[in-house]
């Protein structure tokens, strides 16, 4: 096995309150991704999606506190001077972020935009730059891309401006690129095209990816495992392949099943009852027994732990009986 | 050619009447201080006390003062003075603000409160106190006032650039700029700087209008300029001459204060994107006639 691009190592963040406690926001995340590996991690709001992606970026609220250790090609990012980070920022890892419009200047236009970072991180020539964004954006489907250079934010779309915001990344060729639900700002038509963009370039490149969504089936299309978050912990990991099959957590299920289908017409959509916590609401026991069906006295006084089944790894005390049940009911 | 018509186009539309008018006189008084030697009918110090008090003539447009000085050409190069000394102490509080006010806003925590708190301290400062015991220390003349009064305007100035650094700071774009792996460096002065630019060079030109005003309050005390040099302010305190009744001596540079600085004021405004008076009334005539359209309309079906 080659060494990981990415390893989260009991990477927990607590962020301090108005009255001098602290809250924790994410609880002992581990994981690992390999060069060229794409990961999905899916979850409800709330569930630490967002936090972990800014963690691995270093890029965490003033007054929140990071223990454990996020290790890129073996170097822990948390622990970095302020040259290596910047290092690392530039050319290891690049963030997609939600909403292009709030994460990029507006009053600059979109070519300066995107040969920032070439003409002032690495000393790539003006020109060059220019001839090299234009090229990455005729690969992320924009047509002309020297008058779009030429334009504003303002002056484009949503969608035109997330392939900008991917082009920007991909021009910095990192090693790795964290997605944060980069399609939830955008039409649903325009999804597939810039998912399957980022996804396309990604391959040919061979980088990493970490892709952040609440949506399970657009992660198990565009990554090789998914990871299912809620309330700051992992609760299951496994290969998108199995998940439809071995789904072994009853939050994981909940989400399956919650899915509209259309091939069978239903009266009422299943949901799971009530609503998701964060790591800090959560009582002693499992954060999701207050919303679980299969809940037991046990569950919400023990904590249970990160363990492998069926092929994958779930956060369930009863991940055994369950799956038992399951099956008899199928047979 | 195009380009300079467009340019002009969008001049007019961003600072609108008052705004253009505003600009065209300071460009007048800064052009008559820049080419003083060349506009002015005469040398501003030759006195001849034939011409005493001597009223508007062809020999002296506006007339000639208590030693005979042509007038026009004392508030001609009186405009040099009266410029340089607020330019520079702008230039001066902008250039020891603006660094802090970044530093402030970057970092916060602790750093922007020592910067915001020394900032207080030095607002709670009356400038022209400051002024006053600077020159008490070292003596009346222009070097000492200006830099008196350009420490009391760091705040001033400072005070507002923080503010809107601030907000810059928790925008979304400053994240993903950080993310980029650029420095504060970069991001303050290439994107958050540029951003507030409006801001700054609004209030920097009310700040000028300020300064003008303190400064030839303080030549007014006899703390600043000294005679003979002519100065707006020095110009306005001759109080003989106002006392004789000659008041166009008196008037004519106190009118050019107030309408430098009114210049000014009007022209910082619609810089930082404050709207002319009568903006909003003005504006929706087209829209309230619309609207009546409609009703008519409406009540018709």
């Amino acid at each position: 096995m080659t060494a990981p691009l990415l390893e989260l190592a009991g990477l927990t963040v607590d962020i301090a309150t108005e009255d001098g406690g602290s809250r924790t926001l994410l609880d002992g995340v581990d994981l690992t991704l390999a060069p060229g590996e794409a990961l999905g991690l899916v979850g409800e709001s709330g569930s630490g999606k967002s936090m972990t992606v800014r963690a691995i970026t270093r890029l965490l609220p003033r007054t929140a506190t990071a223990a454990g250790a996020v290790r890129f090609e073996g170097e822990d990012v948390l622990t970095m001077g302020a040259g290596r980070l910047r290092g690392y920022r530039d050319s290891g890892v690049g963030l997609v972020f939600q909403d292009p419009r709030a994460h990029i200047n507006p009053t600059r236009k979109i070519g300066a935009f995107l040969i920032e970072a070439l003409v002032g991180n690495r000393k790539v020539p003006k020109r060059e730059a220019l001839a090299r964004a234009a090229k990455v954006l005729a690969e992320v489907g924009i047509d002309d891309p020297q008058r779009r250079l030429r334009q504003y934010p303002h002056e484009v779309s949503g969608g035109m401006l997330q392939r900008v915001m991917i082009a920007s990344v991909l021009l910095a060729e990192p090693r790795l690129i964290l997605a944060d639900e980069p399609t939830t700002a955008l039409d649903v038509t325009i999804q597939r095209e810039v998912v399957g963009i980022l996804d396309r370039l990604r391959r040919e490149r061979g980088m990493g990816m970490v892709f952040i969504t609440h949506d399970l089936d657009l992660a198990l299309a565009v990554c090789g495992r998914v990871a299912v978050m809620y309330a700051g912990r992992i609760v299951e990991l496994r290969s998108a392949d199995t998940l439809h099959e071995r789904a072994a957590h009853p939050y994981t299920l909940g989400l399956l099943g919650s899915r509209p289908s259309i091939d069978a017409r239903v009266e009422r959509l299943t949901a799971i009852p009530g609503r998701p916590v964060s790591a800090f609401e959560s009582g002693p026991g499992c954060a999701f027994a207050p919303r679980c069906s299969f809940a037991t006295a046990a569950c919400e006084t023990t904590p249970p732990t990160l363990t492998e089944f069926d092929g994958g790894l779930v956060r369930c005390l009863r991940v055994e009986e369950i799956h038992a049940a399951r099956t008899e009911v199928k047979a | 050619m195009n380009s300079v018509k467009s340019t002009w186009k969008r001049l007019n539309k961003a600072l609108g009447r008052s705004g253009m008018l505003s600009l065209a006189f300071l460009v007048v008084v800064l052009l008559a201080a820049v080419l003083a030697p060349l506009v002015a009918p005469a040398d501003p110090n030759q006195s001849s006390l034939l011409d005493a008090y001597a009223g508007p003539s062809g020999a002296h447009l506006l007339g000639a003062d208590g030693i005979g000085r042509d007038l026009l050409s004392r508030l001609i190069f009186g405009a040099r003075t009266s410029l340089l000394g607020p330019a520079l102490i702008v230039g001066v509080s902008l250039l020891i603000g603006i660094p802090l006010a970044l530093l402030a806003s970057w970092y916060g925590g602790w750093v922007d409160g020592v910067v915001a708190r020394v900032f207080d301290l030095v607002y709670a400062l009356p400038g022209l106190l400051l002024a006053v015991l600077t020159v008490a220390l070292f003596g009346p003349g222009l070097t000492p006032a200006v830099v008196a009064l350009s420490i009391a305007y760091i705040p001033f100035l400072a005070r507002i650039v923080r503010a809107a650094a601030r907000q810059q700071r928790v925008s979304p774009y400053v994240d993903a700029l950080a993310v980029q792996g650029f420095g504060m460096l970069r991001i303050t002065v290439r994107h958050i700087l540029r951003n507030i630019a409006p801001v700054v060079v609004g209030q920097a030109a009310i700040a000028f209008g300020y300064a003008l005003l303190d400064l030839a309050s303080l030549s007014y005390l006899g703390l600043a300029v000294q005679a003979p040099t002519p100065d707006w302010g020095v110009m306005v305190s001759d109080s003989d001459a106002m006392l004789k009744g000659y008041w166009l001596q008196v008037l004519a540079p106190g009118v050019l204060i107030v309408l430098t600085v009114l210049a000014l004021t009007v022209l910082g405004a619609r810089i930082s994107g404050e709207k002319p008076p009568g903006y909003l009334r003005r504006r929706p005539a087209k829209a309230v006639a619309a609207e009546k359209n409609r009703t008519t309309v409406g009540a018709a079906a």
